[in-house]
C-alpha cells in the first residue's frame, strides 16, 4: 500500500512495488490524461510535475514518489486556465493531441524555472519530448506566448 | 489484492457527468419577438450539457438554437472532427459557437465512407456534407413558413434565426420538431464561396479543452465496468510460429486472470481472403489478461514460448540484394507506356540513369496500438481507435459469425494513425480475445510490440532513366521494386506523364513474409524525393535552369486530350512560380543552399523551397517554405498544422526514418534506438495557401512527399553530393561540407 499525494489529494494505492507511477495514475486512478508512449523514459508523453519538476512517470516507482507531491495534467489549472493550457489554445497547437499533455507539464515545469527564455532555451527544454505529429513549430509558439502571458 | 475499482468512463458517461457537474439545464434562451439575431448561446455556456432534439444522424438541435453535430469520420490528427462539421454548419446557416461536436459511430446506413485515408475525407464529403447542412437549412426554413402560413422564399436566416418578410422571428430551436418531421428535399441550392460564414476562417479544434485538461479522449482512455486488460505475446520475427508455451509463472503473477491463446479465427479469414496475409501474422499467439495493463505487461514477459521457423528469417541485406535483382532483372508488370522508350533511349544524345533506396519503416504513432471489445450473445460492442471502422466490422462479423447489424463500433480520438490504424489487426485480437473470455477486454500493445509487429512501410528502390535529344527529354523510363506491393495505378499517370513523349512505368515486387501496408502518401512518400532528386541531376547534366526544365515539362502537358492524366499543369505551374517568388529563390545570400521540389499528389499541388545553412561543417535544414494548392480550406487554422506537420514530418523521416531487419525481426523497437525528428531538428515551416474556388483536395499527406526531395536538393547545393539513400543520416560521410567550400 501506497500513499501518494496526487493534485492535492492524498490517495492510498494498493500496487506492487514496481508498478510505474504512470500505470497507477491511469488505471488505478483514473487519471488518464497522462499518457503511456514509450514506457522508457524515451518520449516524454507520460511527463507529470513531482514537487514541481517536470518527470517521466512511466520511470518512476511508487515508493520514489511517496510524501512528494504529484501534479499531473488534470490537477495543472482549476478552470484549464494555466498560462500554458490558454496558449496551447490561443496557438491551437494539438494534431492528434495524445502527446500534448505532456508537453504541456513539460513546457509548464521549464517555465516556472526560466519564465523568460530564449527560443534556444525553448527548443531546449522541449527537446525531449516527441510530437509524432510534428506540431513543433506550433509547440515553440505556444511556449513563448505562454512566457509572454505569465508576464 | 483488491480489484482494481473501474468507473465507466466512455465519451458519453463524461458528457452526463460533466452535465451534472455543470448544474443541470441550461434554459433556452426565448426569440419569438425579437427583431434582430441574438447570440442564442453565449460562449460560457456548456453545449454539452444541453437537451438536444434530435434531427437526423448528423445534426441535433436544443431548444434555445444551440446544435450539436456529428462528425462521421474518424479523426487521426488530421483534423476533420472540426472541419466536417463545419461544412455542415456553414450551409445549416449557425454560428460556430453555437455548435457542439461529437463523434459519429459507425453507421453505414447515414454516413458514407467513414474512413480516415487517401487524405479524402473532406474530398469526398465535400457534396454530401454541404447537402446535409443545407438540406436541414431547408426543411426548418419550411416548418417556420408554414407556421407564419408564408413561402418559404419570404424567409431569410442568420446564425439559426429564421426571418418572415414582417420581421417577425424564429429561432432553429423552435421549429426544429416540426422540421424534423418533413420531407427531405432532393438537393438543394448551395452557398457560393464568397457567401461563406464559418469556413475559410480559422476554427480551433473541437477537442482542445479535453487535450489540454486531459480528459478521457483516445483508445487508451477507454473503460468500461469489469473491463480487463490483454498482453499479447507475439512471434519474436516474421516467420515464426507458435509450437508451445508455458504459462505456470505468468498465471502466478499477480492481477493475471488468465491465459490464453488466440489465432485460430485469424486463419479462418485468412482461409477465406488470402490477400490479408500481408497484414497480420497467422501464427498462435499467447494472450495474457489481467486486473491491469502492467500486470498484464509484466506476466507477458514470463511466458515461457517455443517458436519453430515456418517460413525463413529475412534481413535488410537479403532485400537490398533482392531489390536489385529486381531492378536489373526482367519480371516486370508495365503500368504505363507512351512512345517507346527503348528506340528513344538508342536515339539519344545523352542518358541519364539513377537508383534511390528506401528502408522499412515503422509507423510509430504516439499512442500504441489498442482495441476495445466486448463479444455478447446480444451484440458486439468494439471500440477505439481505428481509421477504417466499417471493412473491420465486417471483419468482425465474419469471423464471430454475425450478424454485421450486432457490431456497435464507437471511434474514439486516435493517437495518430499515418496508415497503421488502417488495418485494425488489433480489432480482429480484441474481437478473438473477448469471444473467447467472455469479457469485456482492452488488448494494449507495448511500444515495443507496436514497432516489431508492425504493418510497415515496405522498403523500394526506384531506378530512373531519362534519354536527351536535342536538349530535350525524350525519354523517361521508371522502374520500381518493392517488398510486397507495388505502387497504386494512378501514381503512373502523375507528372512526368503525359510530358515526355516516351514514357514508361514498370514495377516489380518480392514477397516478403514481412507485414507491410500504407505508409502516409504511400509510395510518394518515397517516390517525390527519387523523382524531383532525378530531374534537378537531369538540369545539371543539360546545363538548364532546374525549375525552367520544370515548367518547360509542364508546358508539354495536355490533360485535355489524355484523361489519365491526374494534375493540372496549369495549377502546378502557378504553384512553382508563388514558391519561387515566396522564397526568394535564386536570391538568398551566400550562406544559405536551397533546394526546390514541385509534386503532385492526392488530388493537390505542392511546391517546397528548402532553406539550408552550414553549421559546423555540416547542413542544417533552417526554413521550408511551402506552397500548397488544395483548392477551397475548410479551415485554414487546421490546413497550416497539417502541412506543417506532413513537411517537419517528411524531413524527419528522410533525415532519419529506418527500420532495418536481422533474422527476421526489427532492429530497433522504442525510442531509444529509432530516431524520429525532435524540437531542435525541426526547421520553421512558410505556408502559402492558393486562393481558388476549387473544390478541396486532400491535405493530411501531399506536402510530406516533397519535403525529401528539397532537403536533398539543397544539401547537394551546399556540399556537392547527391543522395540517392535514406534516411540521409545513414550516409554521414555525404552530410560534410568541402573544405574549399567552407572557405570559398
Amino acid at each position: 500500500m501506497y500513499q501518494l499525494k496526487v493534485n492535492g489529494v492524498s490517495k492510498t494505492v494498493d500496487v506492487s512495488a514496481d508498478t510505474p507511477v504512470l500505470w497507477v495514475l491511469r488505471d488505478h486512478l483514473d487519471l488518464v490524461g497522462t499518457k503511456y508512449g514509450c514506457g522508457i523514459g524515451q518520449c516524454g508523453a507520460c511527463t507529470i510535475h513531482v514537487d514541481g519538476v517536470a518527470m517521466r512517470s512511466c520511470s518512476l516507482t511508487p515508493s520514489q514518489v511517496e510524501g512528494r507531491s504529484l501534479t499531473t495534467i488534470e490537477g495543472l489549472s482549476e478552470n484549464n486556465d494555466h498560462p500554458v493550457q490558454q496558449a496551447w489554445k490561443e496557438v491551437d497547437v494539438p494534431q492528434c493531441g495524445y502527446c500534448q499533455a505532456g508537453q504541456i507539464m513539460t513546457a509548464s515545469a521549464f517555465l516556472e524555472q526560466n519564465p523568460d527564455p530564449s527560443e534556444e532555451e525553448v527548443k531546449n527544454a522541449m527537446h525531449g519530448n516527441i510530437c509524432r505529429c510534428a506540431s513543433y513549430t506550433r509547440i515553440r509558439t505556444a511556449v513563448m506566448t505562454a512566457a509572454q502571458n505569465i508576464d | 489484492m483488491k480489484a482494481n475499482k473501474t468507473r465507466p468512463l466512455t465519451r458519453r458517461a463524461f458528457i452526463k457527468n460533466s452535465s451534472l457537474a455543470g448544474g443541470g439545464m441550461v434554459i433556452g434562451f426565448h426569440l419569438l419577438n425579437s427583431c434582430k439575431p441574438k447570440v442564442i448561446a453565449e460562449p460560457s455556456i456548456d453545449l454539452s450539457s444541453l437537451d438536444y432534439n434530435n434531427f437526423n444522424a448528423f445534426i441535433k438541435i436544443a431548444d434555445n438554437g444551440a446544435v450539436t453535430i456529428f462528425s462521421p469520420n474518424p479523426e487521426i490528427g488530421q483534423g476533420v472532427k472540426t472541419s466536417m462539421p463545419m461544412i455542415i454548419a456553414e450551409e445549416l446557416d449557425v454560428a460556430w459557437k453555437d455548435v457542439y461536436v461529437e463523434q459519429g459511430i459507425l453507421d453505414t446506413e447515414n454516413y458514407t465512407r467513414q474512413v480516415a485515408g487517401g487524405s479524402q475525407s473532406i474530398r469526398q464529403g465535400w457534396d454530401a456534407l454541404r447537402q446535409t447542412g443545407a438540406k436541414a437549412r431547408h426543411m426548418l426554413v419550411s416548418a417556420a413558413a408554414a407556421r407564419w402560413g408564408v413561402a418559404p422564399s419570404e424567409c431569410t436566416v442568420s446564425e439559426g434565426v429564421i426571418t418572415n418578410a414582417a420581421g417577425e422571428t424564429l429561432g432553429y430551436g423552435e421549429v426544429v420538431k416540426e422540421a424534423a418531421l418533413l420531407e427531405v428535399p432532393e438537393d438543394v441550392e448551395l452557398k457560393k464561396p464568397k457567401d461563406y460564414k464559418i469556413m475559410r476562417k480559422n476554427a480551433g479544434n473541437v477537442d482542445i479543452d479535453k487535450i489540454t485538461t486531459g480528459k478521457p479522449l483516445f483508445g487508451l482512455d477507454y473503460k468500461t465496468e469489469g473491463m480487463v486488460y490483454a498482453a499479447v505475446l507475439r512471434p519474436p520475427s516474421f516467420g515464426h510460429t507458435l509450437v508451445s508455451f508455458d504459462a505456470t509463472e505468468a498465471k502466478r503473477m499477480p492481477g493475471v486472470i488468465d491465459v490464453i491463446t488466440i489465432g485460430e479465427r485469424v486463419r479462418d479469414l485468412l482461409a477465406d481472403d488470402p490477400s490479408f496475409s500481408s497484414k497480420i501474422s497467422s501464427s498462435d499467439k499467447v494472450v495474457v489478461i489481467a486486473k491491469t495493463t502492467w500486470q498484464a505487461f509484466k506476466a507477458k514477459e514470463v511466458v515461457k514460448a517455443i517458436w519453430e521457423e515456418e517460413t525463413p528469417m529475412e534481413s535488410t541485406e537479403e532485400h537490398n540484394e533482392i531489390l536489385t535483382g529486381l531492378l536489373d532483372g526482367n519480371s516486370f508488370k508495365t503500368m504505363r507506356s507512351d512512345g517507346n522508350v527503348k528506340k528513344a533511349f538508342a536515339e539519344a544524345d545523352d542518358i541519364l540513369e539513377r537508383t534511390y533506396e528506401s528502408p522499412f519503416l515503422p509507423h510509430n504513432c504516439m499512442e500504441p496500438m489498442n482495441f476495445f471489445a466486448h463479444v455478447t450473445k446480444e451484440k458486439v460492442h468494439l471500440a477505439g481507435p481505428i481509421q477504417t471502422p466499417a471493412w473491420k466490422a465486417g471483419l468482425v462479423a465474419k469471423m464471430l459469425g454475425r450478424d454485421e447489424k450486432d457490431i456497435h463500433l464507437e471511434m474514439t480520438r486516435m493517437g495518430g494513425g499515418f496508415g497503421r490504424r488502417l488495418y485494425g489487426d488489433f480489432v480482429i485480437e480484441a474481437a478473438e480475445v473477448s469471444d473467447k473470455i467472455k469479457s469485456p477486454v482492452k488488448v494494449v500493445y507495448t511500444r515495443e510490440d507496436d514497432m516489431e509487429d508492425g504493418i510497415y512501410r515496405m522498403a523500394i528502390k526506384y531506378r530512373i532513366k531519362a534519354g536527351i535529344k536535342n536538349g530535350q527529354v525524350t525519354a523517361y523510363h521508371l522502374k520500381e521494386a518493392a517488398v510486397n506491393d507495388n505502387m497504386y495505378g494512378l501514381i503512373p499517370n502523375f507528372f512526368p506523364a503525359g510530358a515526355i513523349e516516351n514514357y514508361q512505368v514498370d514495377v516489380a515486387n518480392y514477397k516478403s513474409n514481412i507485414t507491410t501496408g500504407a505508409w502516409r502518401a504511400p509510395y510518394t512518400n518515397f517516390l517525390a524525393f527519387a523523382e524531383q532528386s532525378f530531374f534537378d541531376e537531369l538540369a545539371e547534366m543539360m546545363e538548364v535552369d532546374k525549375i525552367q526544365l520544370r515548367l518547360d515539362l509542364l508546358d508539354k502537358v495536355k490533360p485535355e486530350e489524355d484523361e489519365r492524366i491526374q494534375y493540372s499543369p496549369e495549377r502546378m505551374k502557378k504553384v512553382i512560380a508563388k514558391a519561387v517568388e515566396k522564397s526568394g529563390w535564386g536570391n538568398q545570400p551566400d550562406h544559405i543552399y536551397q533546394g526546390f521540389v514541385n509534386y503532385y499528389c492526392h488530388n493537390t499541388h505542392v511546391a517546397e523551397v528548402a532553406d539550408v545553412e552550414i553549421e559546423n561543417g555540416e547542413p542544417v535544414v533552417k526554413k521550408i517554405t511551402c506552397v500548397v494548392d488544395c483548392g477551397i480550406v475548410v479551415n485554414p487554422l487546421g490546413a497550416l498544422n497539417q502541412i506543417e506537420g506532413g513537411v517537419i514530418d517528411g524531413v524527419g523521416h528522410s533525415m532519419y526514418g529506418e527500420l532495418d531487419f536481422a533474422n527476421g525481426r526489427p532492429t530497433a523497437n522504442n525510442f531509444d534506438k529509432y530516431r524520429l525528428i525532435r524540437m531542435k531538428e525541426a526547421p520553421i515551416v512558410e505556408t502559402y495557401l492558393m486562393e481558388n474556388d476549387h473544390s478541396p483536395t486532400g491535405l493530411g499527406e501531399p506536402t510530406l512527399p516533397p519535403a525529401g526531395g528539397a532537403v536533398a536538393n539543397a544539401f547537394k547545393a551546399a556540399t556537392g553530393n547527391r543522395l540517392y539513400q535514406q534516411p540521409f543520416a545513414k550516409r554521414p560521410e555525404l552530410l560534410k561540407v568541402l573544405e574549399k567550400e567552407i572557405i570559398g
